[in-house]
């Protein structure tokens, strides 16, 4: 591995952030899609991705709003579907939490589940990289993407009902977001919290408000570290 | 479609909530704690956020999909392990993308 600057570690982010934009873009055009279904304007769809950034939550909320749910239960859903980048955020600051504070509020406000996987794989492999040099990684690896989010979603508000349903584009989100965990299931413990994510959210589906998901996400964590501890006990005797 | 009326007060309330609340979730740690260190125990379970939380998110959408009323389909249950395992075999995230819309569309055209 070469010498690494800030501009480099920047460029490097940008290059490892380049393929999601084929992640990020059949999902924010099928935003756009769904949004102008539900009645938005192409203004109000483009203010919903560029105010919240996070496409998950922005479709639970546009489901729960078309049900005429509760204000109050619309916001608790997508907050809850957006609890996970609390975990991000946490696992994230070891790394970026010696940066200004301006930096780490963009990179907050620009923090999707793209940037964070490749950035957080990118510092496990670099793991002698200086804060200054995480964060340039993780502005580039947002480059490519945060700008594609914006603008896919007005093509997908332009182009509106007019798609055709044959593409399965609802599928679109599934296949992405496997791709991205495949790689990542390195070690029994990660493996395992997959495991137990995947058992728990499906047995926990009929938990309101989204929640079955929040415990999936705590229990997979606490499986994954318990493996990793009896692993760790493992190797020493 | 029926007419879907979303009331703009309404829409206007969440877009601005949903955009504050999901800022300070994302804010939370990073801006708060900033430098200082954090227990063993709480970095053993962060390891884990990735692949604890996106598959519990993934999971309900390949086992009951909206496209299909929630009603279990072969194309996409196939389209989502052929991802998964092409993912993990290749550690090469757009290989895996491009195997499992292709087995997705294959399926989808074979089966009518």
């Amino acid at each position: 591995m070469t010498v690494t600057t800030p501009h480099s570690a920047y460029w490097e982010g940008v290059r490892d952030g380049l393929p999601f934009i084929l992640v990020v873009a059949p999902f924010a055009l099928l935003f756009g899609v769904v949004a102008t279904e539900a009645g938005l304007t192409v203004w109000e769809t483009l203010a919903f991705s560029v105010v919240v950034i996070a496409g998950a939550a922005q479709f639970t909320a546009l489901q729960l709003m078309q049900e005429n749910a509760p204000t109050v239960i619309v916001l608790a859903s997508a907050l809850a579907v957006n609890l996970r980048m609390a975990m991000y955020s946490a696992s994230l600051t070891p790394h970026l939490g010696a940066t200004p504070i301006w930096q780490r509020a963009l990179a907050a406000y620009m923090m999707v589940d793209q940037s964070y996987a490749c950035s957080i794989l990118a510092y496990e492999r670099n793991r002698d990289w200086t804060p200054m040099q995480k964060m340039a990684f993780y502005f580039g690896a947002v480059t490519p993407v945060i700008p594609v989010w914006y603008a896919m979603t007005v093509a997908g508000a332009l182009i509106g009902s007019s798609m055709p349903a044959g593409l399965a584009l609802d599928f679109a989100v599934p296949i992405t977001f496997i791709a991205m965990i495949a790689p990542a299931l390195r070690t029994l413990a990660h493996k395992a919290a997959a495991t137990a994510s995947v058992v728990l959210a499906l047995g926990f589906a009929f938990v309101p408000f989204n929640l079955g998901l929040i415990i999936a996400g705590i229990g997979g964590m606490m499986v994954g570290a318990q493996v990793e501890l009896w692993m760790d006990r493992r190797a020493r005797t | 479609m029926t007419d879907p009326i979303i009331a703009k007060g309404t829409l206007w309330t969440v877009i601005i909530l949903l955009g504050l609340g999901s800022f300070a979730l994302r804010f939370a740690f990073l801006g708060l704690i900033g430098n200082r260190p954090m227990p063993d125990w709480i970095m053993r379970h962060l390891r884990y956020t990735a692949v604890a939380v996106l598959p519990g998110l993934v999971a309900p959408l390949v086992v009951w999909p909206g496209a299909t009323d929630g009603v279990l389909d072969l194309p996409r249950l196939t389209a989502a392990l052929t991802t998964l395992v092409v993912g993990y075999l290749t550690k090469n995230v757009l290989a895996a993308i491009f195997s499992g819309a292709g087995m997705l569309y294959l399926l989808l055209y074979l089966m009518g």
